[in-house]
Protein backbone atom coordinates (compact mmCIF):
# COMPACT_ATOMS: atom_id res chain seq x y z
CA UNK A 1 0.00 0.00 0.00
CA UNK A 2 2.90 2.49 0.83
CA UNK A 3 4.84 1.75 -2.70
CA UNK A 4 3.95 4.68 -3.86
CA UNK A 5 5.12 6.18 -0.78
CA UNK A 6 7.69 9.64 -1.22
CA UNK A 7 9.11 12.04 0.88
CA UNK A 8 6.74 14.73 -0.92
CA UNK A 9 3.61 12.98 -0.20
CA UNK A 10 1.55 15.35 1.85
CA UNK A 11 0.76 13.96 5.26
CA UNK A 12 -2.05 16.64 6.22
CA UNK A 13 -3.86 19.22 4.36
CA UNK A 14 -6.04 22.24 6.21
CA UNK A 15 -8.02 23.83 3.24
CA UNK A 16 -9.15 26.97 4.44
CA UNK A 17 -10.72 26.15 8.08
CA UNK A 18 -12.89 28.88 9.42
CA UNK A 19 -14.23 28.66 12.89
CA UNK A 20 -16.31 31.07 15.24
CA UNK A 21 -16.78 30.88 18.67
CA UNK A 22 -20.58 32.30 19.03
CA UNK A 23 -20.31 35.70 17.19
CA UNK A 24 -15.95 35.99 17.52
CA UNK A 25 -14.12 34.74 14.30
CA UNK A 26 -11.16 32.75 15.66
CA UNK A 27 -10.11 31.31 12.61
CA UNK A 28 -10.21 33.03 9.09
CA UNK A 29 -8.98 30.74 6.26
CA UNK A 30 -6.44 28.71 8.00
CA UNK A 31 -4.54 26.64 5.05
CA UNK A 32 -1.83 24.27 5.61
CA UNK A 33 0.35 21.63 4.46
CA UNK A 34 2.53 18.79 6.61
CA UNK A 35 4.61 16.82 4.18
CA UNK A 36 6.14 13.20 5.22
CA UNK A 37 8.33 13.48 7.91
CA UNK A 38 8.22 17.13 7.96
CA UNK A 39 8.47 19.37 11.05
CA UNK A 40 6.32 22.33 10.94
CA UNK A 41 5.94 25.20 13.94
CA UNK A 42 2.59 27.09 13.69
CA UNK A 43 4.19 30.47 15.30
CA UNK A 44 1.79 33.00 16.55
CA UNK A 45 0.68 35.84 19.30
CA UNK A 46 -0.86 33.97 22.53
CA UNK A 47 -4.51 33.58 22.39
CA UNK A 48 -4.57 33.77 18.29
CA UNK A 49 -6.44 30.76 18.04
CA UNK A 50 -3.60 27.93 17.56
CA UNK A 51 -5.08 25.30 19.89
CA UNK A 52 -8.48 25.47 18.11
CA UNK A 53 -6.26 24.57 15.04
CA UNK A 54 -5.28 21.51 16.57
CA UNK A 55 -8.81 20.77 18.03
CA UNK A 56 -10.13 20.44 14.93
CA UNK A 57 -7.55 18.72 12.84
CA UNK A 58 -7.51 16.57 16.16
CA UNK A 59 -11.44 16.10 15.68
CA UNK A 60 -12.79 17.42 18.61
CA UNK A 61 -13.64 20.51 17.19
CA UNK A 62 -15.76 20.89 13.80
CA UNK A 63 -14.62 24.12 11.77
CA UNK A 64 -17.64 26.20 10.06
CA UNK A 65 -16.41 25.98 6.80
CA UNK A 66 -13.12 23.87 5.14
CA UNK A 67 -11.61 20.81 5.02
CA UNK A 68 -9.14 18.54 7.06
CA UNK A 69 -7.43 16.44 5.16
CA UNK A 70 -5.08 13.40 5.74
CA UNK A 71 -3.12 11.32 3.20
CA UNK A 72 -5.72 12.75 1.10
CA UNK A 73 -9.05 11.95 3.04
CA UNK A 74 -11.32 13.59 4.44
CA UNK A 75 -11.39 14.13 7.86
CA UNK A 76 -13.22 17.08 9.18
CA UNK A 77 -14.34 15.87 12.56
CA UNK A 78 -13.10 12.65 13.26
CA UNK A 79 -11.45 11.70 16.28
CA UNK A 80 -8.58 9.02 16.50
CA UNK A 81 -6.13 9.61 13.73
CA UNK A 82 -3.66 11.99 15.09
CA UNK A 83 -1.86 11.92 17.97
CA UNK A 84 -2.12 15.07 20.53
CA UNK A 85 0.27 16.39 22.83
CA UNK A 86 -1.03 19.10 25.59
CA UNK A 87 1.61 21.46 27.26
CA UNK A 88 0.52 19.62 30.76
CA UNK A 89 1.95 16.17 30.31
CA UNK A 90 -1.36 14.88 31.53
CA UNK A 91 0.18 11.55 32.70
CA UNK A 92 -2.43 9.39 35.10
CA UNK A 93 -0.81 9.75 38.80
CA UNK A 94 -1.70 6.22 39.02
CA UNK A 95 -0.36 4.23 36.08
CA UNK A 96 3.35 4.05 36.36
CA UNK A 97 5.02 5.23 33.35
CA UNK A 98 5.06 2.79 31.10
CA UNK A 99 1.45 2.21 31.96
CA UNK A 100 0.75 5.75 30.71
CA UNK A 101 2.60 5.31 27.73
CA UNK A 102 0.52 2.20 27.01
CA UNK A 103 -2.45 4.23 27.15
CA UNK A 104 -3.27 4.65 24.12
CA UNK A 105 -3.22 1.01 23.02
CA UNK A 106 -4.94 0.02 26.18
CA UNK A 107 -8.23 2.51 24.15
CA UNK A 108 -7.23 0.70 20.91
CA UNK A 109 -8.60 -2.43 23.26
CA UNK A 110 -4.98 -4.20 24.03
CA UNK A 111 -4.32 -6.13 26.77
CA UNK A 112 -1.88 -5.15 29.48
CA UNK A 113 0.90 -6.94 29.23
CA UNK A 114 0.53 -7.21 25.12
CA UNK A 115 0.94 -3.12 25.21
CA UNK A 116 3.73 -3.08 27.34
CA UNK A 117 5.93 -5.16 25.56
CA UNK A 118 4.76 -2.91 22.71
CA UNK A 119 5.56 -0.11 24.59
CA UNK A 120 8.72 -1.31 26.10
CA UNK A 121 11.26 -1.10 23.62
CA UNK A 122 10.84 2.72 22.72
CA UNK A 123 11.74 4.01 26.43
CA UNK A 124 15.53 3.11 25.14
CA UNK A 125 14.54 5.70 21.99
CA UNK A 126 12.94 8.21 24.29
CA UNK A 127 15.48 8.39 27.06
CA UNK A 128 13.23 6.85 29.66
CA UNK A 129 15.51 3.78 30.24
CA UNK A 130 15.01 2.91 33.70
CA UNK A 131 11.79 4.86 34.23
CA UNK A 132 9.21 2.40 33.05
CA UNK A 133 8.04 1.85 36.42
CA UNK A 134 8.45 4.94 38.16
CA UNK A 135 5.33 7.15 39.12
CA UNK A 136 5.25 10.36 37.09
CA UNK A 137 5.26 12.21 40.48
CA UNK A 138 8.93 10.76 40.69
CA UNK A 139 10.25 12.97 37.63
CA UNK A 140 11.14 15.88 36.79
CA UNK A 141 9.22 18.32 34.52
CA UNK A 142 11.71 17.10 31.20
CA UNK A 143 11.35 13.29 31.99
CA UNK A 144 7.57 13.73 32.30
CA UNK A 145 7.29 15.76 28.85
CA UNK A 146 9.25 12.77 27.76
CA UNK A 147 6.80 10.30 28.91
CA UNK A 148 3.90 12.65 27.27
CA UNK A 149 5.89 12.38 24.05
CA UNK A 150 6.24 8.80 24.08
CA UNK A 151 2.48 8.04 25.27
CA UNK A 152 1.86 10.42 22.00
CA UNK A 153 3.64 8.65 19.80
CA UNK A 154 1.92 5.61 20.79
CA UNK A 155 -1.47 6.71 19.46
CA UNK A 156 -0.26 8.10 16.24
CA UNK A 157 2.86 7.49 15.07
CA UNK A 158 3.12 9.22 11.41
CA UNK A 159 1.08 12.45 12.11
CA UNK A 160 1.78 14.47 15.66
CA UNK A 161 0.15 17.25 16.98
CA UNK A 162 2.56 18.82 19.81
CA UNK A 163 0.79 22.21 21.51
CA UNK A 164 3.45 24.15 23.70
CA UNK A 165 5.32 20.93 25.03
CA UNK A 166 7.44 22.79 26.29
CA UNK A 167 5.68 26.08 27.33
CA UNK A 168 5.81 25.04 30.95
CA UNK A 169 9.49 24.30 31.51
CA UNK A 170 12.27 26.72 32.36
CA UNK A 171 15.02 27.72 29.64
CA UNK A 172 17.65 25.74 30.36
CA UNK A 173 15.34 22.14 30.82
CA UNK A 174 13.30 23.79 27.55
CA UNK A 175 16.91 24.09 25.33
CA UNK A 176 17.84 20.39 26.90
CA UNK A 177 14.32 19.01 25.18
CA UNK A 178 14.12 20.45 21.85
CA UNK A 179 17.47 19.16 21.36
CA UNK A 180 16.66 15.83 22.92
CA UNK A 181 13.35 16.30 20.46
CA UNK A 182 15.44 16.61 17.41
CA UNK A 183 17.66 13.30 18.38
CA UNK A 184 14.43 11.61 19.17
CA UNK A 185 12.68 12.56 15.67
CA UNK A 186 15.98 11.66 13.82
CA UNK A 187 15.27 7.98 14.62
CA UNK A 188 11.18 8.34 14.28
CA UNK A 189 9.44 8.51 11.23
CA UNK A 190 6.94 11.04 12.34
CA UNK A 191 5.06 14.47 10.56
CA UNK A 192 5.11 16.89 13.27
CA UNK A 193 3.06 20.34 13.66
CA UNK A 194 4.18 22.01 16.29
CA UNK A 195 2.97 24.74 18.28
CA UNK A 196 4.55 27.63 19.65
CA UNK A 197 4.72 31.48 20.86
CA UNK A 198 8.72 31.54 21.04
CA UNK A 199 10.52 32.69 17.46
CA UNK A 200 13.96 30.88 18.21
CA UNK A 201 12.48 27.22 19.15
CA UNK A 202 10.25 27.81 16.37
CA UNK A 203 13.35 28.17 13.63
CA UNK A 204 15.47 26.09 15.72
CA UNK A 205 13.45 23.26 14.86
CA UNK A 206 11.27 23.24 11.95
CA UNK A 207 11.50 23.08 7.95
CA UNK A 208 8.67 25.61 7.46
CA UNK A 209 7.22 28.11 10.00
CA UNK A 210 3.85 29.01 9.55
CA UNK A 211 3.42 32.57 11.24
CA UNK A 212 -0.24 33.82 12.19
CA UNK A 213 -1.78 36.90 12.60
CA UNK A 214 -3.57 37.85 15.71
CA UNK A 215 -7.05 36.67 15.96
CA UNK A 216 -8.68 36.27 13.82
CA UNK A 217 -6.12 33.93 12.89
CA UNK A 218 -4.87 33.79 9.00
CA UNK A 219 -1.50 32.78 7.99
CA UNK A 220 0.08 35.60 7.22
CA UNK A 221 3.44 33.94 5.88
CA UNK A 222 4.90 30.70 5.65
CA UNK A 223 8.58 30.75 5.96
CA UNK A 224 11.00 27.68 4.54
CA UNK A 225 13.66 27.38 7.48
CA UNK A 226 16.87 26.52 5.20
CA UNK A 227 19.18 24.99 8.08
CA UNK A 228 21.25 22.13 7.23
CA UNK A 229 20.58 18.99 9.73
CA UNK A 230 21.17 18.03 12.27
CA UNK A 231 20.92 21.10 14.19
CA UNK A 232 23.20 22.14 17.11
CA UNK A 233 22.71 24.80 19.21
CA UNK A 234 25.77 26.66 18.09
CA UNK A 235 23.43 27.51 14.93
CA UNK A 236 21.41 30.07 17.50
CA UNK A 237 24.03 31.96 16.67
CA UNK A 238 24.96 32.02 13.08
CA UNK A 239 24.06 34.83 10.39
CA UNK A 240 20.89 32.34 9.14
CA UNK A 241 19.78 31.92 12.03
CA UNK A 242 19.44 35.99 13.20
CA UNK A 243 18.59 36.62 9.77
CA UNK A 244 15.30 34.49 9.92
CA UNK A 245 14.34 35.63 13.29
CA UNK A 246 14.81 39.35 12.39
CA UNK A 247 12.17 38.72 9.40
CA UNK A 248 10.18 36.62 11.75
CA UNK A 249 10.27 39.72 14.59
CA UNK A 250 9.55 42.22 12.03
CA UNK A 251 6.47 40.21 10.74
CA UNK A 252 4.98 39.71 14.00
CA UNK B 1 16.38 16.36 60.05
CA UNK B 2 13.50 14.47 58.11
CA UNK B 3 13.90 11.77 61.42
CA UNK B 4 13.95 14.45 63.84
CA UNK B 5 10.52 16.07 62.81
CA UNK B 6 8.74 13.37 62.46
CA UNK B 7 9.65 12.24 66.53
CA UNK B 8 8.37 15.69 66.93
CA UNK B 9 5.60 15.39 65.38
CA UNK B 10 4.84 12.54 67.77
CA UNK B 11 6.24 13.32 70.68
CA UNK B 12 4.66 17.19 70.77
CA UNK B 13 0.57 15.54 70.64
CA UNK B 14 1.47 12.48 72.71
CA UNK B 15 3.31 14.52 75.62
CA UNK B 16 0.35 17.10 75.44
CA UNK B 17 -2.14 14.52 75.83
CA UNK B 18 -0.28 12.97 78.55
CA UNK B 19 -0.30 16.44 80.67
CA UNK B 20 -3.79 16.89 80.19
CA UNK B 21 -4.46 13.42 81.35
CA UNK B 22 -2.00 13.94 84.83
CA UNK B 23 -3.88 17.03 85.39
CA UNK B 24 -7.13 15.46 85.15
CA UNK B 25 -6.04 13.09 87.48
CA UNK B 26 -4.37 15.04 89.93
CA UNK B 27 -7.75 17.21 89.98
CA UNK B 28 -9.47 14.06 90.91
CA UNK B 29 -7.03 12.54 93.42
CA UNK B 30 -6.02 15.73 95.28
CA UNK B 31 -10.41 16.16 95.73
CA UNK B 32 -11.03 19.34 93.35
CA UNK B 33 -13.23 17.14 91.41
CA UNK B 34 -15.77 14.78 93.25
CA UNK B 35 -14.99 10.76 92.39
CA UNK B 36 -18.87 10.72 92.34
CA UNK B 37 -18.90 13.52 89.08
CA UNK B 38 -16.19 12.44 87.29
CA UNK B 39 -13.67 9.55 87.76
CA UNK B 40 -10.08 9.50 87.12
CA UNK B 41 -8.22 8.24 84.20
CA UNK B 42 -6.61 5.37 86.38
CA UNK B 43 -10.51 4.39 87.15
CA UNK B 44 -11.70 4.48 84.03
CA UNK B 45 -8.90 2.34 82.64
CA UNK B 46 -9.52 -0.70 85.76
CA UNK B 47 -13.35 -0.10 85.39
CA UNK B 48 -12.48 -0.99 81.68
CA UNK B 49 -10.91 -3.99 82.46
CA UNK B 50 -13.37 -4.98 85.06
CA UNK B 51 -16.49 -4.55 82.24
CA UNK B 52 -14.45 -5.68 79.74
CA UNK B 53 -16.37 -9.34 79.66
CA UNK B 54 -19.53 -7.40 79.95
CA UNK B 55 -19.26 -4.83 76.88
CA UNK B 56 -17.89 -7.86 74.83
CA UNK B 57 -21.37 -8.43 73.54
CA UNK B 58 -22.40 -5.24 73.38
CA UNK B 59 -19.02 -4.17 71.43
CA UNK B 60 -19.68 -6.58 68.83
CA UNK B 61 -23.12 -4.94 68.15
CA UNK B 62 -22.26 -2.01 67.22
CA UNK B 63 -19.37 -3.22 65.18
CA UNK B 64 -21.93 -5.32 63.32
CA UNK B 65 -24.52 -2.43 62.88
CA UNK B 66 -21.46 0.17 61.76
CA UNK B 67 -20.12 -2.10 59.17
CA UNK B 68 -23.15 -2.87 57.59
CA UNK B 69 -24.48 0.73 57.18
CA UNK B 70 -20.81 1.37 56.26
CA UNK B 71 -21.37 -0.87 53.47
CA UNK B 72 -24.58 0.14 52.48
CA UNK B 73 -23.42 3.74 52.32
CA UNK B 74 -20.90 2.63 49.70
CA UNK B 75 -22.80 0.96 47.44
CA UNK B 76 -25.46 3.17 47.39
CA UNK B 77 -23.01 5.90 47.38
CA UNK B 78 -21.41 4.92 44.63
CA UNK B 79 -24.42 3.73 42.44
CA UNK B 80 -25.35 7.35 43.26
CA UNK B 81 -22.10 9.09 42.43
CA UNK B 82 -22.30 7.06 38.68
CA UNK B 83 -25.75 7.51 37.77
CA UNK B 84 -25.14 11.88 38.52
CA UNK B 85 -22.41 12.17 37.50
CA UNK B 86 -22.90 10.41 33.74
CA UNK B 87 -26.47 11.72 33.93
CA UNK B 88 -26.99 15.91 34.85
CA UNK B 89 -30.70 15.70 35.26
CA UNK B 90 -30.24 13.02 37.82
CA UNK B 91 -27.32 15.59 39.41
CA UNK B 92 -29.95 18.38 39.17
CA UNK B 93 -32.68 16.57 40.68
CA UNK B 94 -31.17 14.72 43.66
CA UNK B 95 -28.74 17.19 44.87
CA UNK B 96 -30.73 19.88 46.83
CA UNK B 97 -32.07 16.97 48.02
CA UNK B 98 -29.80 15.26 49.49
CA UNK B 99 -28.24 18.59 51.04
CA UNK B 100 -31.51 19.46 52.78
CA UNK B 101 -32.33 16.06 54.01
CA UNK B 102 -28.66 16.49 56.08
CA UNK B 103 -29.91 19.61 57.65
CA UNK B 104 -32.28 17.32 59.82
CA UNK B 105 -31.13 16.83 62.89
CA UNK B 106 -30.40 12.72 63.35
CA UNK B 107 -30.80 12.58 66.81
CA UNK B 108 -34.67 14.07 66.02
CA UNK B 109 -35.03 11.52 63.50
CA UNK B 110 -34.03 8.27 65.12
CA UNK B 111 -36.52 7.69 67.64
CA UNK B 112 -38.92 7.82 64.50
CA UNK B 113 -36.60 5.10 62.70
CA UNK B 114 -37.21 3.15 66.12
CA UNK B 115 -41.02 3.24 65.79
CA UNK B 116 -41.08 2.26 62.09
CA UNK B 117 -38.31 -0.35 62.23
CA UNK B 118 -38.70 -1.63 65.81
CA UNK B 119 -35.77 -1.95 68.39
CA UNK B 120 -33.62 -4.36 66.16
CA UNK B 121 -30.76 -3.81 64.62
CA UNK B 122 -32.38 -1.88 61.44
CA UNK B 123 -33.16 1.48 62.53
CA UNK B 124 -29.60 1.71 63.58
CA UNK B 125 -28.26 0.51 60.70
CA UNK B 126 -30.42 3.40 58.94
CA UNK B 127 -29.06 6.08 61.28
CA UNK B 128 -25.73 5.37 59.65
CA UNK B 129 -26.34 5.02 56.40
CA UNK B 130 -27.47 8.22 56.88
CA UNK B 131 -24.36 9.50 58.49
CA UNK B 132 -22.07 7.61 56.21
CA UNK B 133 -23.82 8.03 52.77
CA UNK B 134 -23.51 12.12 52.30
CA UNK B 135 -19.70 12.44 53.00
CA UNK B 136 -18.77 9.00 50.58
CA UNK B 137 -21.42 10.77 47.96
CA UNK B 138 -19.98 13.94 48.00
CA UNK B 139 -16.31 13.08 48.07
CA UNK B 140 -16.81 10.70 45.31
CA UNK B 141 -18.89 13.58 43.21
CA UNK B 142 -16.37 16.11 43.79
CA UNK B 143 -13.57 13.27 42.70
CA UNK B 144 -15.49 12.27 39.13
CA UNK B 145 -15.87 16.15 38.37
CA UNK B 146 -12.14 17.21 39.33
CA UNK B 147 -10.78 15.68 36.61
CA UNK B 148 -9.02 18.01 33.96
CA UNK B 149 -10.92 18.54 30.89
CA UNK B 150 -7.91 17.74 28.64
CA UNK B 151 -7.50 15.03 30.33
CA UNK B 152 -10.62 13.70 28.97
CA UNK B 153 -9.85 15.81 25.69
CA UNK B 154 -7.06 13.48 25.20
CA UNK B 155 -8.91 10.50 25.50
CA UNK B 156 -11.20 11.83 23.24
CA UNK B 157 -8.99 12.85 20.79
CA UNK B 158 -7.73 8.75 21.12
CA UNK B 159 -12.03 8.10 19.87
CA UNK B 160 -11.80 6.75 23.60
CA UNK B 161 -15.36 5.65 24.55
CA UNK B 162 -17.32 6.99 27.44
CA UNK B 163 -17.07 3.84 29.20
CA UNK B 164 -12.97 4.24 28.97
CA UNK B 165 -13.12 7.48 29.94
CA UNK B 166 -14.61 6.24 33.09
CA UNK B 167 -12.98 3.71 33.58
CA UNK B 168 -9.74 4.83 32.59
CA UNK B 169 -9.69 8.50 33.69
CA UNK B 170 -12.81 9.15 35.82
CA UNK B 171 -13.17 6.53 38.57
CA UNK B 172 -9.19 6.44 39.24
CA UNK B 173 -9.31 10.02 39.50
CA UNK B 174 -12.03 9.82 42.09
CA UNK B 175 -10.58 7.59 44.23
CA UNK B 176 -8.53 9.65 46.35
CA UNK B 177 -11.10 11.81 47.33
CA UNK B 178 -13.11 9.02 47.59
CA UNK B 179 -10.90 7.85 50.56
CA UNK B 180 -10.72 10.69 52.33
CA UNK B 181 -14.85 11.06 52.21
CA UNK B 182 -14.31 7.18 53.52
CA UNK B 183 -12.22 7.77 56.54
CA UNK B 184 -14.65 10.47 57.81
CA UNK B 185 -17.50 8.29 57.07
CA UNK B 186 -15.73 5.22 58.88
CA UNK B 187 -15.17 7.07 61.71
CA UNK B 188 -18.91 8.25 61.52
CA UNK B 189 -20.25 4.91 61.53
CA UNK B 190 -19.71 3.95 65.22
CA UNK B 191 -21.08 7.21 66.35
CA UNK B 192 -23.99 6.97 63.91
CA UNK B 193 -24.59 3.19 65.54
CA UNK B 194 -24.20 4.59 68.77
CA UNK B 195 -26.89 7.36 68.22
CA UNK B 196 -29.20 4.93 66.89
CA UNK B 197 -28.53 2.73 69.96
CA UNK B 198 -29.59 5.90 72.22
CA UNK B 199 -32.95 5.80 70.98
CA UNK B 200 -33.50 1.98 72.66
CA UNK B 201 -32.94 -1.59 71.57
CA UNK B 202 -31.73 -4.58 72.93
CA UNK B 203 -27.80 -4.60 72.89
CA UNK B 204 -24.82 -2.19 71.85
CA UNK B 205 -22.45 0.00 73.30
CA UNK B 206 -25.26 3.07 73.15
CA UNK B 207 -27.71 1.08 75.10
CA UNK B 208 -25.10 -0.04 77.54
CA UNK B 209 -24.26 3.46 78.08
CA UNK B 210 -27.77 4.38 78.95
CA UNK B 211 -27.85 1.99 81.18
CA UNK B 212 -25.07 2.69 83.15
CA UNK B 213 -26.12 5.91 82.89
CA UNK B 214 -29.22 5.83 84.80
CA UNK B 215 -26.79 4.19 87.40
CA UNK B 216 -24.77 6.66 87.73
CA UNK B 217 -21.89 4.70 86.59
CA UNK B 218 -20.45 7.54 85.08
CA UNK B 219 -16.70 5.31 85.47
CA UNK B 220 -18.40 3.12 82.96
CA UNK B 221 -19.98 5.59 80.70
CA UNK B 222 -16.22 7.10 80.44
CA UNK B 223 -14.85 3.03 79.98
CA UNK B 224 -17.33 2.96 77.28
CA UNK B 225 -16.53 6.41 75.79
CA UNK B 226 -13.22 4.64 76.00
CA UNK B 227 -13.77 1.94 73.81
CA UNK B 228 -16.17 3.91 71.11
CA UNK B 229 -12.85 6.33 70.67
CA UNK B 230 -10.37 3.26 70.12
CA UNK B 231 -12.84 1.60 67.96
CA UNK B 232 -13.19 4.97 65.72
CA UNK B 233 -9.51 5.02 65.20
CA UNK B 234 -8.94 1.81 64.37
CA UNK B 235 -11.55 1.66 61.15
CA UNK B 236 -10.08 5.14 60.42
CA UNK B 237 -7.00 3.09 59.88
CA UNK B 238 -7.85 0.51 58.39
CA UNK B 239 -9.91 2.80 56.02
CA UNK B 240 -5.79 4.54 55.63
CA UNK B 241 -4.11 1.01 55.62
CA UNK B 242 -6.58 0.66 52.97
CA UNK B 243 -5.57 2.88 50.60
CA UNK B 244 -2.08 2.52 51.38
CA UNK B 245 -2.53 -1.29 49.58
CA UNK B 246 -5.18 -0.30 46.84
CA UNK B 247 -3.16 3.00 46.37
CA UNK B 248 0.49 3.01 46.73
CA UNK B 249 1.48 6.03 45.01
CA UNK B 250 -1.30 8.15 46.74
CA UNK B 251 0.39 8.38 49.77
CA UNK B 252 3.79 8.63 48.20
CA UNK B 253 2.19 11.92 46.46
CA UNK B 254 0.79 13.25 49.94
CA UNK B 255 4.18 12.75 51.34
CA UNK B 256 5.92 14.60 48.31
CA UNK B 257 3.26 17.71 48.48
CA UNK B 258 4.52 17.96 51.75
Amino acid sequence: MNTFQNNNEIKLELKELYKAFEDTPVLEGISLQLKNKEFISILGPSGSGKSTIFNIISGLLKPDRGEVAIEGENHTGKTGRVSYMYQKDLLLPWRKVIDNASLPLIVKGMEKQQARETVAPFFKVFGLEGFEHKYPFQLSGGMRQRAALLRTYMFSKDIMLLDEPFGGLDAITRAKMQQWLLDVLQQLEASILFITHDIEEAIYLSDRVYILSERPAAVKKEIVIDLERPRGREILTSREFIDLKAEILSLL
Amino acid sequence: MKRSRSIENSIIPIGFSLILLLIWQLSVDMGMISRNMLPSPTDVGSTLIEILPDIYQHTLVTLTEAFAGFFASILLALILAILMDSVKVIKKAIYPILVVSQTVPLIVLAPLFVMWFGYGMMPKIIVVVLVCFFPILISLLDGLSSVDKDMINLLKSMKASRLQIFRLVKFPAAMVSFFSGLRIAATYSIMGAIIGEWMGGKAGLGIYMTRVKYSFAYDKTFAAILVIVVLSMMVFYAVRLLQRLAMPWSIEMEKNRR
